[in-house]
């Protein structure tokens, strides 16, 4: 299928870039006497599709495009960004963020090249350019199941949001690269109502693929689980408050490790030694059922990529082997700051965001026990099944996440849902606690944004089964832990 | 440009597109064009870590043909950008489904161009600060927290930024406004080493839309070396029922999620716990809650709202009674009342409801006579994560702070969280302190809630 949607910048565009033009923006980045520049071309294009009370209110479209420069001096960094092609504002852009040097020493720039990447994702059958009725279709069933499903439903809200980002990135060191990531999430919220009580209940999902998402999952089966969602809150009770055991389920519990581990060991709070991990390397941060990867090979999935936005290949980066502490997540500046290799882990939100050391999947590997056995090993606790995010504190390592569904256990069986509650612990000794890990390990259907510096990027988590052994539950009943 | 000239040319632009999507069939065009410059710099540990200096421009637009409505933008100002964002709207405005409450205001509503109050959002001299001063004034900030004491080690640096800002919406039912503003602030956050081997970050910032408003460098790096500090040796306590006060940057993530249940799209959706609570008591009587647009300088004073009506203060809470919900013209139609003024449009060129300055009035009290008659408190100054059921209330998040005994503040806390329908929290707050700042948009004093529960060991 021909596409709608090519960058300008592309070679199918209107106002392709060449390497001549390529070599002229990063001769003038360098003038001032910079030691490396880098130039990002982006395009995004989106989609978004609102269906609330049976009607499609709000179809929509936005385009947002430019290039970023980039120079750095030392650990200094200029940037500069613009939003049209034109080769005087692309000038104007690469001339401002090159006065972050200033002595005027000369850098030669490579001899540009471009290198050809991995294929993660395909574009072949972008939604984008798929008719908007099929899209309007598929929020309707879902509305339609979540209505039929279950009569206390009283609100249902469907929303698709499609995306192609395509970027271009060349460095001074001689790489060029190009890639185009598409995106696709799809979401149903409901309201319950029973006896003056209401709830919320939702599912959602997609990645790096077309419609053909829906041929594996369809749009009724997120319906139907945000409607079980809901009603299984209706009767949720008080939960215990205090320190007990935690068992998480497969999948989206990954956003658990993703705060109590993940940022602590992406490379500039290294570089930086603000991370609790600064200088660990080679020792034991983790019981040694835990071994965690940063994975973007993943086909489809979310997080994944071919090419960061700095022009490096990601692969599968081992973090933690068996407990043990083995590397970090690097963009090129703490790769160079620790003379290591990259590790392709340097994203950014757009062209106006300078790039950081960002995960991709992160993953805890499956472990040698069976879900059953873990739930039959806790005497009382509380079992987490749906999250609504987190965060952490990186220097000190504390961390929070919020459960929007989870049970009660008492002696090894789940009792009763509990009312959402927060959930909170210190990275380091909660990994040492993780006593039991399931052979189950589930990839997270792709939902989940990750915010650092106030920049938002698409991730992927993953988790077995885990038992953590003892955890600080925020609920609001005394006496019961 | 002129700031005066720099805005007729949006209210051009606008009026343009406009012009031509009406030309193309719809029956309603409101068009929004928005552009901006910034200048960020960062100083870590004495030396410069970055300096982003960038301008942008975008258009959003929302369309409307009978009652089917879509919505675009654009970053792509060039002569065929504009014409493929008016071709996209046509395409999905025919794809959208008739809603009986679209629609654009009652023409008699709009807010004249004679009538937009002045509210000194603009500071023509934040524009020169350029990327040395900046530099320089981050360098001395960061220094004077370093320089306070040795336990300070570390430093996620020390960032001075401006931004300005001019916007400009036309509509075609006949209204025209134009908007300029400007910011600028310092953050600092030193790290500290503790004891145990942790580290401890802190933070403390001043944001003003005037250059002269904004507090030294020197104080800035002073209040975040003393609140970095303040938390060394923090520890968990025991779980239990106790009183919890709230500083004001803690209390006003709690009033920013009260703020999230009056708005109209979560009382149509009866997304929020406040459904059907008009008229009666949600806080206690020491709780009035105003959302005044009208503030000068303030840092979500608007003159007109996002439907083009003219701004004006909204009590939402008046000794603890709920007035109002806040409502844009959409939500006033879906609920059978009248439009607050309260519209906000964003950049992809959507309306829905929101807040100005969303302000919980202060006591008589200071916040030191507030602890200092506390017999037992959890002081809460830094709150973490997520967890709020708009739907329920239910509210527990993670928090950390000091533990207040006999009226003194005696040891650092983290680890724990604290949690309490929010419905109970407001209607159990027994004191509020007198320390207003409006530094953000969402703002309130320091405030006491008599019971909560925290969970810790």
């Amino acid at each position: 299928m021909t596409s709608r949607y090519y960058a300008p910048f592309a070679e199918q565009g209107s106002s392709p870039i060449d390497r001549t033009v390529i070599g002229r923006l990063l001769s003038t980045a360098l003038s001032y006497g910079g030691d490396y520049a880098d130039l990002f071309f982006e395009y995004g294009v989106s989609g978004s599709y609102l269906l609330d009370e049976g009607i499609l209110k709000a179809a929509g479209r936005s385009v947002s495009m430019g290039l970023g420069v980039r120079v750095m001096k030392g650990d200094a960094t200029g940037y500069a960004y613009v939003q049209e092609f034109t080769e005087e504002a692309m000038q104007r852009a690469a001339s401002t963020a090159a006065r972050i040097a200033s002595d005027g020493s000369v850098v030669r720039i490579a001899s540009l090249s471009e290198r050809r990447i991995a294929r993660r994702y395909s574009c072949e059958n972008l939604s984008l350019d798929v008719i908007g009725e099929e899209k309007r279709d598929l929020l309707a069933r879902a509305d339609k199941s979540a209505r039929m499903e279950d009569a206390r439903i009283i609100q249902v809200e469907a929303s698709f949001r499609e995306t192609l980002r395509e970027l271009l990135v060349a460095t001074s060191t001689g790489k060029i690269a190009r890639d185009r990531q598409p995106l696709i999430h799809f979401g149903v919220n409901v309201i319950a109502e029973q006896r003056g009580k209401r709830q919320s209940g939702s599912s959602g999902g997609g990645g790096r693929l077309g419609l053909e998402y829906f041929d594996h999952c369809p749009v009724e089966q997120h319906a139907q689980e945000a409607v079980r969602h809901a009603i299984v809150m209706l009767d949720a009770r008080e939960s215990p408050a205090g320190e007990m055991a935690v068992v998480l389920s497969p999948g989206d519990s990954g956003i658990l490790l993703h705060e109590a581990v993940g940022h602590g060991l992406e490379a500039d709070f290294i570089r930086k030694g603000t991370s609790n991990y600064t200088g660990r390397v080679g020792q034991r941060v983790a019981s040694d059922l835990c071994t965690v990867v940063d994975d973007a090979t993943i086909h489809a999935a979310r997080g994944s990529i071919n090419v960061d936005d700095e022009g490096n290949q990601p692969a599968k980066t081992v973090l933690i082997d068996k407990g043990v502490l083995r590397g970090f997540m690097h963009d090129r500046h703490s790769a160079e700051h620790f003379k290591t290799e990259v590790s392709g882990n340097g994203r950014r939100e757009s062209f106006q965001s300078h790039p950081l050391p960002r995960m991709t999947n992160t993953l805890l590997l499956s472990g040698p026990h069976d879900p059953e056995e873990i739930l039959g090993s806790v005497k009382q606790g509380v079992y987490a099944r749906k999250f609504g995010g987190g965060q952490v504190d990186i220097s000190n390592g504390d961390f929070v996440f919020s459960l929007t569904e989870g049970y009660l256990i008492e002696n090894g069986r789940l009792t009763a849902p509990l009312k959402g509650v927060n959930l909170i612990g210190n990275g380091p000794d909660v990994m040492t606690k993780v006593t039991m890990l399931g052979n189950d390990m589930r990839i997270s259907d792709g939902i989940w944004t990750c915010g650092k510096d106030g920049q938002g990027v698409p991730v992927g988590v993953g988790c077995p089964t885990v038992k953590i052994s003892a955890m600080t539950v925020g609920g609001t009943q005394m006496g019961n832990g | 440009m002129s700031v005066d000239k720099q805005t007729q040319a949006l209210v051009r632009l606008a009026s343009e597109v406009v012009e031509r999507a009406l030309k193309k069939g719809v029956d309603i065009a409101e068009v929004l064009v928005s552009e901006g410059s910034h200048l960020a710099t960062k100083v870590r540990l004495g030396e410069p870590e970055l300096v982003e200096e960038a301008s942008s421009r975008s258009m959003g637009m929302r369309v409307m043909s009978g009652q089917q409505v879509a919505v675009t933008s654009t970053s792509d100002m060039s002569a065929e950008g504009i014409t493929r964002f008016i071709e996209d709207a046509l395409e999905l405005v025919q794809l959208a489904q008739p809603d009986p409450f679209a629609g654009p205001p009652d023409a008699s509503l709009l807010a004249k161009p004679e009538d937009h109050p002045e509210l000194r959002l603009f500071d023509p001299a934040i524009d020169n600060l350029d990327a040395r001063q900046a530099l320089e004034l981050g360098k001395q900030a960061e220094s004077a927290a370093l320089s306070s004491d040795k336990r300070l080690t570390n430093s996620e640096g020390a960032t001075v930024a401006r931004v300005s800002s001019a916007s400009a919406l036309v509509t075609s039912g006949g209204f025209r406004g134009a908007v300029c503003g400007t910011y600028a602030s310092i953050t600092v956050s030193p790290v500290a080493d503790d004891a145990d081997g942790k580290k401890r970050s802190g933070y403390y910032w001043s944001a003003t839309r005037h250059l002269s408003d904004l507090k030294s460098a020197q104080f800035v790096g002073e209040q975040a070396a003393r609140r970095t500090l303040a938390k060394l040796g923090a520890r968990k306590i025991d779980t239990q029922e106790v009183a919890v006060i709230f500083e004001p940057d803690a209390a006003r993530s709690v009033v920013r999620l009260f703020a999230s249940c009056i708005l109209g799209g979560s009382i149509w959706r009866k997304s929020s716990y406040l459904v059907g609570r008009e008229g009666t008591r949600v806080a206690s009587d020491l709780v009035t809650i105003v959302d005044d647009p009208l503030i000068a300088k303030g840092p979500g004073s608007r003159p007109f709202d996002g439907d083009g009506l003219a701004s004006r203060r909204n009590t939402v809470v008046d000794d603890g009674i709920l007035k109002t919900y806040l409502l844009d013209t959409y939500s006033a139609r879906k609920l059978d009342k009248n439009s607050t003024a309260s519209g906000s449009r964003t950049a992809s060129g959507s309306v829905g409801a929101s807040t100005s300055n969303f302000i919980l009035r202060p006591g008589e009290m200071t916040p030191e006579d507030l602890i200092s008659t506390t017999e037992r408190a959890l002081y809460v100054t830094d709150m973490m994560g997520f967890g709020f059921n708009s739907v329920t209330g239910d509210f527990s998040r993670g928090a950390s702070g000091f533990w207040v005994q006999g009226g003194e503040i005696c040891f650092p806390v983290s680890e724990v969280t604290i949690s309490l329908n929010l419905d109970k929290l407001l209607q159990r707050i027994d004191m509020v302190a007198n320390d207003l700042d409006l530094r953000t948009a969402i703002a309130s004093p320091t405030f006491r809630v008599n019971n909560m529960i925290v969970a810790g060991r």
